[in-house]
């Protein structure tokens, strides 16, 4: 049971993957690629949880009290606003495939290939 | 490759990722006995070190402010970004329809609904404010509070005044925003140049833990980056609103 | 030592100037402060090499230093190598920018900005010692590329590329955050030699193994090694020129950067025992990307693809020189990336010349068109003598160190892939130079009908042709190439770049000075030097290249004399090796992911 978390972070990096190889449309895509990133999150946050602790946030709890590892949580926080701008990045690029190709499905998109 | 190729390699290769990544996660710590020294560490000492008492912002903006740095610098690029991609092209002709677009207001969109969206904007800002500003004493910081004082301006959109929004929010101002942010972070990197000796290294005094100013550079870094994140959201919800709403006719 | 930090905080600093000014300045202002910004890091970065090259430092951010070999803070490891990747890629953007202002009439202040960004994330990847922060500027790198390769936004060629360069890379990224917290689980550390100190002495268990496969296919799929390497032909296509020679001169060699730090800081501990078995894997890589490329990049007749492969081809024999597993190899490996650099960097701007003034990167269609280009053709064919790698030219010097390398690490038969690749990657330069600039061979292809028109898409980054090139557009690349020509012949220019690769591969010594901040003792490298059998070697690729080439352009008559079968069969199996880059993001992600599984699947049973 206590290997649930780590279970779900690979099967969400498999199931993105999934979701770019088989879709039809860019923005299914876009997003799967979203799911993938956010087995990271789960991978990272499930390394860094202690059983019984608090949020490194020790304003109204004592100094000495257990708490989970801030560092894997600022490297969730980078992740995310990675994911964010990127993410965003490629839906700007969906938006002008959409407008020059017609389609969005990426059997459409024909212009570079060999 | 046609799509059942393309898919019965996948499934191949997925079945063979899944067991190495699965293998591989084997040998983690238990779910919730991990130990590392990292965090422990921190834990210990980042209150009295940073006199924050929200840790993962003094990581963030002190300890390992670098990442900081590039995670902002990749905000700020992927924007430009949105900008770049998204830009008038040479031929088409930018040609706002102001009856339309001013009044632009969905179906259903009610009276209430827009003197609740204009109302709102009001306690956005002041909350997103709010975070930045706090983010060394309790959950938040520059990059929380960041998209929300940006969502200030969109309530205006939402409660179906673009043209409002595009007023209140110009692009020269908002990118103006995001640059002076982005170029604020690396200042405050190099006030600890110039003062300290090392990059990004604290220059301002510490204050009381738990009180605001407590925590030296980190309040500067926080509101820097809270504007930068600000602006760049507005640039590209600006951008990709353009795209929908305002009219873009080629010139032939 | 205090500067160690400005070469990423002057461009980072200068990038949002750059966009607040762009709006009421001349073109002028802001080609001239971005410039002037790259020739300030290229000058801050010398400093770095010179000041690192006896005693390699850690520079600790917001000073927070290490205690008890345990760190808390982010630190750059300035070392030579390092700080001359820094270095090299900074005269790069430097070159690419300069060569912009006459090339690149459409850009606003947006392209200078992403460029000076896109050379802080350059500078810092190559210094950082946090493998997090590496992580970061990896995603910065990227971001910032995939925005430029779009530049176009009115074609349907480099939307399309972009998105794909996109998606790949950035599952490239996230399996590399997958390896970080595998790593960071185990030893609860960041820093790189923190990790490597906290491995040293284990035996080297699966989880080590998936983790270092993660990081080695992520940051390979930067370095575009097969079959993760799909996406760098798309990109190249469709980028602007001035884009293509960062891409191709230093942005994908970072990724096989990143794989040898990450190997001599981190796993060479845990793995040494299995030293063979690696180099076994990783030259297996090599080798069919460095044939693949090869045969890829002769094939075409759209010129900048052309030279994407030729990237690719190179890249396999740089991958075969990392997986070497030794000082000799990385020597011989950072020789030749700089030799390479200069020549694609050359090559892609020289490219550009054609398109600005013709219109078209089709082979066929520029048939003949440069004849009264002689400066420019003569360019050409240095570009293809030293893609060959000719004797005397840096890119043999790279070449004879990784042969030497090779025979010394048991690979007999490696120096004949590096022969087909030179011959097939110089022979194509050769070929199209002769094609373009003397009006040599065929006109149309007659023999593969089903070849779709070439660059028909991408027609040109400026509207119309053109009756005259600027003088800059041709000083540039011919500055570069020059280089790549001289450049190995500068008294104790190899051996310093020897030395300082040879120093990465000490491990002991690495995490002495990092942690420690104590001086390191390394073992004394000797000098290679250029043996019988490489001016051989050399010798056979360039006559190979020039022989494949002619027969290329005058041969057609000589098919006739080929049994017919063999064609067919030679054709079809070129025919579906081509429509596997079928421009499908499916396709590619399918190819990443068996990728991953297979180098993960070796990795697993074979490196117990």
């Amino acid at each position: 049971m206590s290997f649930l978390p780590f279970a779900v972070a690979a099967w969400l990096f498999v199931v993105g993957l999934y979701g770019i190889v088989s879709t039809r449309n860019l923005v299914c895509a876009i997003l799967s690629l979203t799911v993938v990133q956010s087995a990271t999150y789960v991978l990272l946050l499930g390394v860094g949880y202690r059983t019984g602790g608090q949020a490194p946030i020790f304003a109204d709890i004592p100094q000495v009290s257990t708490a989970v590892d801030p560092t894997v949580q600022v490297m969730v926080l980078t992740d995310i606003v990675i994911e964010a701008t990127v993410t965003g990045l490629l839906l700007a690029l969906a938006v002008q495939a959409h407008k020059r190709f017609g389609s969005l499905d990426p059997n459409e998109l024909r212009a570079v290939r060999d | 490759m046609n799509r059942r190729v393309r898919l019965s390699l996948f499934a191949v290769a997925a079945a063979g990722l899944s067991a190495v990544l699965v293998i591989g996660m084997r040998g983690l710590p238990a779910f919730g006995d991990y130990h590392g020294v990292y965090g422990r560490v921190i834990n210990g000492i980042g209150v009295t070190a940073r006199h924050a008492t929200d840790l993962v912002t003094a990581l963030n903006f002190d300890i390992r402010a670098f990442d900081t740095l590039g995670e902002e610098f990749i905000l700020f690029g992927s924007v430009l970004g949105i900008a770049l991609i998204l830009r008038e092209l040479r031929g088409e002709h930018e040609r706002l329809e102001p009856h339309e677009a001013d009044e632009h207001t969905f179906a259903g969109a009610s009276e209430a609904l827009q003197v609740f969206g204009l109302a709102l904007v009001a306690i956005l800002l002041a909350v997103g404010a709010y975070i930045v500003v706090h983010g060394q004493l309790t959950p938040g910081g520059g990059f929380q509070g960041g998209v929300i004082l940006a969502t200030g301006p969109l309530a205006v959109f939402l409660a179906g005044r673009y043209l409002r929004m595009r007023a209140i929010a110009p692009h020269s101002i908002v990118e103006l925003g995001d640059a002076a942010g982005a170029a604020g972070y690396v200042l405050v990197g190099i006030g600890g140049l110039v003062f300290t000796g090392v990059f990004l290294k604290n220059f301002l005094p510490f204050g009381i833990p738990g009180h605001l100013l407590s925590a030296g550079q980190m309040d500067i870094a926080s509101v820097a980056v809270g504007v930068e994140v600000a602006g760049a959201f507005l640039v590209a919800w600006s951008e990709f609103l353009d795209q929908a709403i305002v009219v873009r006719a080629r010139q032939d | 030592m205090h500067i160690a930090a400005l070469p990423m905080a002057v461009p980072m600093l200068v990038a949002p100037l750059l966009v607040v000014v762009r709006r009421w300045s001349p073109r002028i202002v802001v080609d001239l402060l971005a410039t002037a910004t790259g020739v300030a890091v290229v000058t801050l970065c010398v400093i770095l090499v010179v000041r690192s090259a006896h005693h390699p430092f850690a520079y600790w951010m917001g000073g927070w230093r290490p205690g008890h070999l345990v760190t808390i803070g982010i630190a750059l490891d300035v070392d030579p190598l390092g700080a001359g990747l820094a270095a090299f890629a900074a005269v790069l953007v430097t070159a690419a920018l300069l060569y912009s202002w006459r090339y690149f009439e459409a850009a606003g202040g947006l392209y200078q900005a992403l460029m000076l960004v896109f050379l802080a994330a350059m500078a810092g990847f190559s210094l950082t010692g946090d493998i997090f922060d590496l992580a970061v500027f990896f995603e910065l790198m990227g971001a910032v590329a995939y925005a430029l390769t779009a530049h176009r936004n009115e074609e349907r060629g480099p939307i399309q590329g972009a998105i794909n360069f996109a998606i790949s890379n950035s599952i490239g990224a996230y399996a590399i955050f997958v390896g970080i917290a595998l790593l960071y689980a185990r030893t609860g550390a960041l820093n790189m030699a923190q990790i490597g100190h906290a491995l040293d002495g284990h035996q080297a268990d699966p989880l080590v193994l998936v983790a270092m496969t993660l990081l080695f296919i992520g940051f390979l799929t930067k370095a575009a090694a097969v079959p993760v390497h799909f996406w760098l032909a798309d990109a190249h296509a469709v980028a602007p020129t001035p884009v293509c020679v960062l891409f191709s001169g230093v942005m994908v060699e970072l990724g096989l950067y990143a794989v040898a730090r990450l190997y001599w800081t981190i796993f060479a501990g845990p793995l040494g025992p299995h030293a063979h078995t690696l180099q076994a894997i990783l030259i297996a890589f090599g080798t069919v990307t460095a044939l693949w490329g090869g045969i890829m990049c002769f094939t075409q007749r759209h010129v900048k693809r052309l030279l994407a492969f030729s990237t690719v081809s190179h890249m396999g024999m740089f991958l075969c020189g990392v997986g070497l597993l030794s000082a000799g190899g990385l020597g011989a490996v950072a020789t030749y990336v700089v030799g390479h650099g200069f020549t694609k960097a050359g090559l892609f701007m020289l490219v550009g010349v054609l398109l600005h003034r013709f219109g078209t990167v089709d082979e066929f269609d520029l048939h003949g068109r440069g004849r009264g280009m002689r400066l420019v053709g003569v360019l050409f064919a240095v570009g293809g003598l030293l893609l060959a790698a000719m004797p005397g030219l840096s890119t043999f010097f790279g070449k004879s160190l990784l042969d030497g390398a090779a025979l010394e690490g048991d690979y007999p038969w490696l120096p004949a892939v590096f022969v087909f690749s030179s011959v097939a990657t110089g022979g194509a330069v050769l070929r199209v130079g002769g094609r373009v600039f003397c009006g040599w061979g065929a006109t149309e292809r007659e023999d593969v009908p089903e070849q779709e028109h070439a660059a028909s898409e991408e027609e040109d980054e400026e509207t119309e042709s053109r009756s005259h090139t600027p003088p800059l557009m041709v000083i540039v690349p011919a500055v570069l190439l020059v280089a790549a020509v001289v450049g190995g012949l500068i008294p104790g220019a190899v051996p310093a770049v020897e030395k300082a690769a040879a120093h990465l591969g000490d491990h002991a010594a690495y995490v002495h000075w990092v942690l420690r901040s104590g001086p390191p003792h390394y073992a004394a490298v000797e000098s290679k030097h250029v043996e019988d059998y490489d001016y051989v070697y050399a010798a056979g690729a360039v006559l190979g290249a020039v022989a494949i080439a002619a027969l290329t352009l005058f041969g057609p008559p000589l098919r006739r004399r080929v049994p017919e079968p063999l064609i067919a069969a030679a054709l079809r199996a070129l025919g579906g090796l081509r429509r596997l880059h079928s421009g499908h993001i499916g396709d590619y992600i399918a190819w990443w992911t068996a990728g991953a599984a297979v180098f993960g699947g070796a990795s697993l049973v074979l490196l117990r």
